[in-house]
């Protein structure tokens, strides 16, 4: 990839950090980042797409130690979580054989497994020595009748989050618009119920928490022609450009997609979450709203009525165990705020959040959620997560799976909020599993289990010191994780 | 503090009990060169050794007086007499047990008086310790017949201080160990460990990590035990610096000791979870004056990662769990350590220390009670022994092997439950089966408007991969 091309997808017209010095693309400081590469995070945010071949065109750590790592979930196909890769040897390299490889590599999984299409991420040492992997792809395509869709992403390039962009840019450039959506199955649409097509932008599926959701989009009669890329396939990608509105999921990572899609065909978007009793009916507000339908709007109010009464029964008793306690939240930022809303429903004080990729827009949310004086983390390195915790007298951290095992190192109770994480908090419905992972964490016995000193601690062996409960080993713990693009 | 639900039907289905005559052979299986032999009809010899021999896989000594029509009739003391003058001529072992069974304590057998005609016949087996123990099967489980015994062995071959000249404490070095039925062997070989990390020396009654650890010896046939505790050195327990008594039915066997020789006992309900292994380090440290060795204070350690580690799955699982009262006490207070619920439990006897499951409701029954009250507390795993697997496969959820038998795994027989790196395993395999069963998991939901691919139409789902 060009480094004009590069620059172009940087500069993102949409993103609210286009205009201010820091920006979540930003780039990597040395000896001080953590967090994927643009292959990373490319990869990511297209391996949902469940029914094509992945092909990682390089050497074997890109593929061989990222592959199935994710918790993203399918209805049919498992395709997606075949790692395949083109394992390049030294003797590739220095032959100048991995378009080759390559190209037999395409050939291989379209006859092992008779994909719906293609993908081929280009990486770090292919992009250096130059193989042309479009042309590959092309070429691929053309002999063997099978989609092939390069996407550039050697890490090199930038950040995870850059990563998520190229990837976008490959669906806009080579795969919406490759053919027109199927007509509405019959016996659905009647009089006062017209289907509507929409698409959910960086919504993956994460431990089938869409699952959730998409009961109510059918209830509602919105068509989700293609969530990219959760539970999608390949031929659903293909017509997104018919959706009436897109919504860009709890995620800037990809805006670039929503943005072109209204540029190239008029496409509105507006930006949502699923995480929070109040986020799920305001989405769904906002889809009435945009697409105007009048019996769109009804239904939809009489849904949220229905379903919002429903939950908040189910809620009640959680709520009780939840009163009052101090949460922690630690997402990288983007949405937090969504979080929050959703923490404070269940009676939880939020004492701080991450910012670190919010723009100015989320932290004014932010600052009306949690009051002006609301502590905002720019950096969250695990000494000052531990911190906060010792300091504000926190019940709970909630954060990404990397701080996991700072924090109960640190014998801090978590929640993992992340890619990996195995519950679905979406929706209605993922408040309810929401409230029982945290109240299973607080509650543990095994808290008091691990803070307390050995018996003989002072009575026998007055030498062995009680380990104090801010445990050294976590200053020099990892350095600092952070969870970049998908918060 | 539990409820204790009676039984109350009068068909005992999937029974959950063996019989605390095994249970007292089981304590004999845990001296050196003996052999018990069961007084009773020769088929309560041969299922006790079939339900041995399953669970160890080992040969097991056992005899039998081998109770006839006649003699069930007419009186059985000559039985008792010419068994154990058979089993002296044939094999000279250290101590013969005669538990006894049902159908001897129903005709009113008086073993004593057997024995009493034994040695006035036979005065040249003198030598040869003989211990009755009362033992029908039908009262109390296999926990307390095994604690009967062992209280037996001690009040033969355990001097009065007064008599002997016993002295507690000369032996500087020397901890007295009684152990209950629910400790494995696996268990006694971690117990002995922890104890020498401390500079001290177990001998530990019954000591079946010696005999039934399943070993291969030099011999290749023996008719008595291959190991266990010494018959000799019960002489020497009067001379020790303490005793540790691990299980609650073992008080009656440490009140004797105690009586007999005065030495301070410090008794544990089990050894399983953080907090029980603390006391039993606590107390070593205590007793030999020295302080914890680093090697225990990292195993502790690595307890308490592996419960911060396991706690995601494991707390607000639902467990079922059947098992003779010291292990069902032990396993359920380890689980409410880690926020694990005990939703159902059953006991095959009543016991005192019942009292002392971590749970709302103890049954006391057979598996079907298990079964039904897992069903209804919904329960997410099954532990009890390998009779459970049949209950758990209607119950549809996975079962972790414990107690006696366990006739269908290689190796369950010496599993290590206690301490701080038994805890660590058992919380381990636990978590991991809880992962298994995939809670939380939403179910795919099939989207009626979805552009579904030509092939995944019909909604039976076949792909190239």
């Amino acid at each position: 990839m060009k480094q004009k091309d590069i620059s172009a997808l940087l500069d993102e017209p949409a993103c609210a950090h286009n205009s201010k010095g820091k920006s979540g693309c930003a780039k990597p400081k040395p000896g001080a980042t953590a967090g994927g590469c643009a292959f990373d995070g490319a990869q990511i945010a297209l391996l949902p797409i469940g029914d094509v071949a992945h092909i990682v065109h390089g050497s074997i750590a890109c593929a061989g130690n990222s592959w199935d790592n994710r918790g993203t979930r399918s209805t049919g196909p498992t395709l997606y979580k075949i790692g395949m890769t083109t394992d390049l040897t030294e003797q590739d390299v220095i032959m100048g054989r991995g378009e080759k490889r390559l190209f037999h590599s395409i050939k291989q999984a379209i006859d092992s497994y008779a994909p719906a299409a293609v993908f081929v991420y280009n990486t770090c040492v292919p992009a250096l020595t130059g193989d042309d992997v479009e042309a590959v792809c092309r070429e691929a395509e053309k002999r063997w009748g099978t989609p092939v869709v390069p996407v550039d992403a050697a890490g090199f390039y930038g950040t995870k989050n850059l990563g998520n962009r190229i990837a976008g840019e490959s669906m806009v450039k080579y795969v919406c618009g490759g053919r027109e959506p199927d007509p509405v199955p019959e016996g659905i649409e009647r009089d006062g119920f017209k289907v509507h097509d929409i698409c959910l932008v960086g919504e993956y599926n994460i431990a089938g928490e869409l699952w959730r959701v998409m009961p109510l989009f059918d209830e509602l009669g919105l068509r989700v022609l293609c969530t990219l890329s959760g539970d999608a396939r390949f031929r659903e990608a293909q017509t997104m450009h018919r959706s009436e509105v897109n919504m860009m999921v709890c995620s800037k990572a990809m805006v670039n997609v929503a943005r072109k899609l209204k540029d190239a065909f008029g496409t509105p978007w507006f930006e949502g979450s699923f995480y929070g009793v109040q986020d799920v009916s305001q989405a769904l507000r906002d889809f009435a709203r945009i697409i105007d339908d009048s019996d769109l709007t009804a239904r939809t109010e009489a849904l949220i009525a229905r379903e919002e009464a429903r939950i908040d029964a189910a809620l009640e008793p959680w709520r009780q165990r939840l009163q009052g306690r101090k949460v922690l939240l630690y997402t990288g930022g983007v949405k937090s705020w969504s979080v929050i809303s959703a923490l404070q429903d269940l009676g939880m004080t939020v004492v701080a959040t991450g910012t670190r990729k919010s723009t100015e827009e989320d932290k004014a949310r932010i600052r009306e959620l949690m009051g002006e004086d609301a502590v905002m983390l720019d950096e969250g390195n695990p000494r000052t997560l531990i911190d906060i915790v010792r300091k504000n007298d926190v019940d709970i951290l909630i954060a990404g799976g990397r701080n996991m095992y700072t924090a109960l190192k640190a014998r801090i109770p978590f929640l993992d909020i992340n890619q990996e994480r195995e519950f679905g908090y979406a929706g209605y419905d993922g408040m309810l599993e929401l409230a029982k992972q945290l109240c299973l964490t607080a509650e543990s016995p095994i808290w008091e289990a691990v803070r307390r000193p050995a018996p003989w601690a002072q009575a026998v062996a007055p030498q062995h010191e009680a380990p104090p409960i801010a445990a050294a080993e976590t200053a020099d713990a990892e350095p600092v994780a952070v969870e970049a693009s998908h918060a | 503090m539990p409820e204790i639900i009676k039984r109350k039907k009068a068909l005992s289905v999937s029974p959950l009990k063996a019989s605390c005559t095994v249970g007292a052979a089981l304590a004999f299986l845990g001296f050196r060169r003996t052999i018990p032999m069961l007084h009773g009809s020769q088929g309560c010899t041969a299922f006790g050794k079939i339900f041995f021999v399953r669970h160890f896989r080992e040969p097991i000594p056992l005899q039998t007086t081998a109770i006839d029509q006649v003699s069930a009739i007419m009186g059985t003391q000559d039985f008792v007499v010419e068994g154990l003058k058979t089993i002296c001529e044939k094999n000279s072992p250290d101590m013969i047990g005669v538990p006894t069974t049902g159908l001897v304590e129903t005709q009113g057998a008086d073993v004593g008086m057997a024995v009493r005609v034994f040695r006035q016949t036979y005065p040249q087996f003198d030598h040869i310790p003989v211990i009755p123990v009362s033992t029908p099967d039908y009262r109390g489980s296999m926990e307390s017949g095994y604690a009967d015994a062992t209280r037996a062995i001690i009040e033969a071959l355990v001097p009065k201080a007064d008599e002997a000249g016993t002295q507690p404490g000369r032996r500087r070095r020397q901890v007295n160990v009684i152990a209950g039925s629910h400790l494995t062997p696996g268990d006694l070989e971690h117990l002995k460990d922890l104890i020498e990390g401390f500079g001290l020396r177990p001998v530990v009654i019954p000591d079946i990590s010696d005999s039934l650890d399943g070993h291969l010896p030099e011999t290749d046939f023996s008719p008595l035990t291959i190991g266990g505790a010494l018959v000799s050195e019960m002489a020497t327990l009067g001379d020790a610096l303490a005793t540790l008594v691990v299980g609650a039915s073992m008080k009656g066997a440490a009140d004797a000791l105690k009586a007999r020789t005065g030495i301070p006992d410090y008794r544990f309900d089990h050894l399983m979870g953080l907090d029980a292994v603390d006391g039993l380090i606590a107390t070593l440290a205590d007793i030999a004056a020295v302080p914890v060795p680093p090697k225990i204070e990292r195993q502790r350690a690595q307890l308490q990662d592996a419960m911060l580690d396991c706690h995601f799955m494991l707390g607000m699982s639902r467990i079922a769990i059947a098992a003779d009262p010291d292990l069902l006490v032990g396993m359920s207070q380890m689980l409410a350590g880690v926020g694990a619920e005990t939703v159902a439990a059953v006991s095959p006897s009543n016991a005192p220390s019942l009292q002392n499951v971590a749970c709302e409701q103890v049954k006391i029954g057979d598996l079907e009670d298990l079964e039904i009250a897992a069903r209804a507390a919904k329960a997410e795993v099954l532990i009890t022994n390998s009779h459970g697997v049949h209950t758990a496969e209607r119950l549809g959820i996975p079962l972790l092997r414990a107690g006696f038998p366990q006739y269908d795994r290689l190796g369950g027989f010496q599993r290590t439950w206690i301490g701080y790196q038994g805890t660590k395993a058992a919380l381990f395999d636990l978590a991991n089966i809880l992962l298994t069963l995939e809670k939380g998991e939403i179910h795919p939901y099939r989207s009626k408007l979805k552009q579904w691919p030509a092939k995944e139409r019909t909604g039976d789902v076949k792909h190239a991969a």
